[in-house]
């Protein structure tokens, strides 16, 4: 890991509190962590596990889910479902060896910009620490494996069929 | 040999369910045996790896390969089966996306030997005697093939044209991709012959499932007495029907068993198992965090559960933790 290397975190902010919060943390000239990179999701019950595997699969090294606190969905029960969600999936990522700071839900509601720079500081510094998670590359390095059956088929001159 | 159209079958990682599938055509195999040269079928059919070398490029009309691949043999034999034929077809879960075999992506390639060869309990090997990849003596080498680190699918591996999925498909599905090859109307390249539209559209039970599920605890088949009238997720079972392709007949649910998930996703969900986990998370009824956990204890293995068919093919692939192997190429001078 070289010194100068820094994290990307993957942030899914609902529209109606934490998208809003970042807002009021930027009108304020509140000033976190760059390293994080900002999805609006119309409510934290729309993000879908997948986009968080996605995100890892791609190349982030830690997924921030923020929505409205409990009782105060705009769409009354969206949020609940994020919770939910979020209790089995990080079951699930712990399963799969990943560290559990790489993912993180918080409730922010709108008014709270200070609790949006403390938090992705928070998680940055977090994420930082334990490092690159990198899958593509791993899944690059996995698959070199392959690789040498070709070799070994070109030193015994039998037919190639492979690619 | 006549210009009927050439099939060839052949089994990677696999248990041998998918063979017997073919077998369960039944009487129908002999439609199919009368319409097709079957060139071959290493379980029942006396042809080599080098009678399959000899072919022209492309001479297969249609390969239908069976089974994940963990070893450098089955590698190889995708890829000349590949070059053989015209058409690829991934042919039950195992191929289609790594099924029971992809599991083993949960744990090191060191731990899967040592259990084998060393630990399981019914295992004598007082010296710890481990089969050798290569092995010289008097000037002869023979090898055996190397155990990769990572179960594959089919496509991880080669070209796929066409995926059978189920563990294992049923002879209906079978007789679908058959009749389609033997018609030439072909669907477009990469399509899943089966329905694409989860199990529950033509589950039994559909019409007692109810609008919000509210599942107070998750439990598991052993624990209750099963109605076999209700919705299975009713019951608080772990159905995987809501995120699983259907075209199985709904076997499972007519022998009063929740679905598995053996059929895959849908054509529109890339990770089955973040799918599946979803949509019976947020049917949880609970609202506070302790709660949830609660109900969630019902499925302990929640990888195991959901990614039960399809490790190898979930978007993390594997255990991002365990180490392993350097991938040092051995070149021996011949």
């Amino acid at each position: 890991m070289s010194e100068n290397w820094e994290p990307k975190i993957i942030a899914f902010f609902c529209n109606w509190c934490t998208y809003t919060a970042a807002d009021l943390a930027g009108v304020s000239r509140m000033q976190y962590a760059h390293n994080v990179r900002i999805i609006r999701v119309m409510c934290s019950g729309r993000m879908d596990p997948q986009f968080v595997l996605d995100a890892f699969a791609k190349g982030a090294d830690g997924v921030l889910l923020g929505g409205c606190h409990p009782g105060d969905c705009h769409y009354i029960e969206g949020n609940y479902k994020a919770l939910r969600r979020s209790a089995l999936l990080k079951t699930m990522l712990q399963d799969m060896g990943i560290e559990d700071a790489r993912y993180r839900l918080e409730w922010i509601s709108a008014s709270e910009g200070d609790k949006v720079q403390h938090v992705i500081n928070d998680m940055a510094a977090k994420v930082k620490n334990l490092g690159p998670l990198g899958l593509p590359k791993k899944f690059a390095d996995w698959d070199k494996e392959m690789d040498d059956l070709e070799k070994k088929i070109e030193n015994k001159g039998e037919p190639a069929h492979v690619k | 040999m006549s210009n009927k159209p050439k099939i060839a079958f052949y089994w990677c990682a696999s248990c041998g369910g998918c063979e017997e599938s073919v077998v369960d055509l039944a009487e129908g195999i002999l439609d199919v045996v009368k319409a097709v040269d079957i060139v071959f079928w290493p379980v029942a059919l006396d042809f080599k790896k080098k009678d399959v070398e000899a072919m022209p490029d492309g001479s297969i009309t249609a390969s239908l390969i069976n089974g994940a691949v963990r070893t450098s043999e089955q590698e190889e034999m995708a890829h000349l089966l590949r070059q053989k034929s015209q058409v690829v077809i991934a042919y039950g879960s195992c191929a289609h996306t790594g099924g029971i075999p992809s599991l083993t992506n949960q744990f090191a390639k060191e731990d899967i030997l040592k259990y084998v060869y060393e630990d399981s309990p019914t295992t004598v090997n007082p010296n710890k005697t481990r089969p050798m990849t290569e092995y010289s003596d008097n000037n002869q080498t023979v090898t055996i093939p190397e155990f990769r680190n990572v179960v594959r699918t089919l496509d991880q591996v080669v070209d796929v044209d066409y995926y059978i999925p189920g563990c294992a498909p049923t002879p209906g599905l079978l007789k679908t991709a058959v009749d389609a090859l033997l018609s030439s109307q072909l669907p477009p390249k990469g399509t899943v012959i089966a329905p694409d539209t989860a199990l529950c559209q033509e589950c039994p039970r559909l019409d007692s499932k109810p609008q919000d599920l509210a599942i107070q605890e998750f439990v598991r088949p052993h624990q209750i007495k099963i109605d076999p009238a209700l919705c299975l997720l009713a019951q608080g079972l772990a159905c995987m029907g809501p995120a699983t392709r259907g075209g199985c007949e709904a076997r499972c649910i007519n022998g009063n068993m929740p679905c598995t998930g053996c059929f895959g996703p849908t054509s529109r969900v890339i990770d089955h198992g973040a799918k599946i986990a979803s949509a019976l998370a947020s049917s949880v009824e609970a609202k506070e965090e302790d709660k949830i956990e609660k109900s969630l204890e019902g499925i302990p293995d929640p990888v195991g559960t959901f990614y039960r068919y399809g490790l190898a093919k979930s978007l993390l692939r594997m255990n991002n933790q365990i180490p392993r192997d350097n991938n040092q190429i051995i070149t021996k001078e011949q």
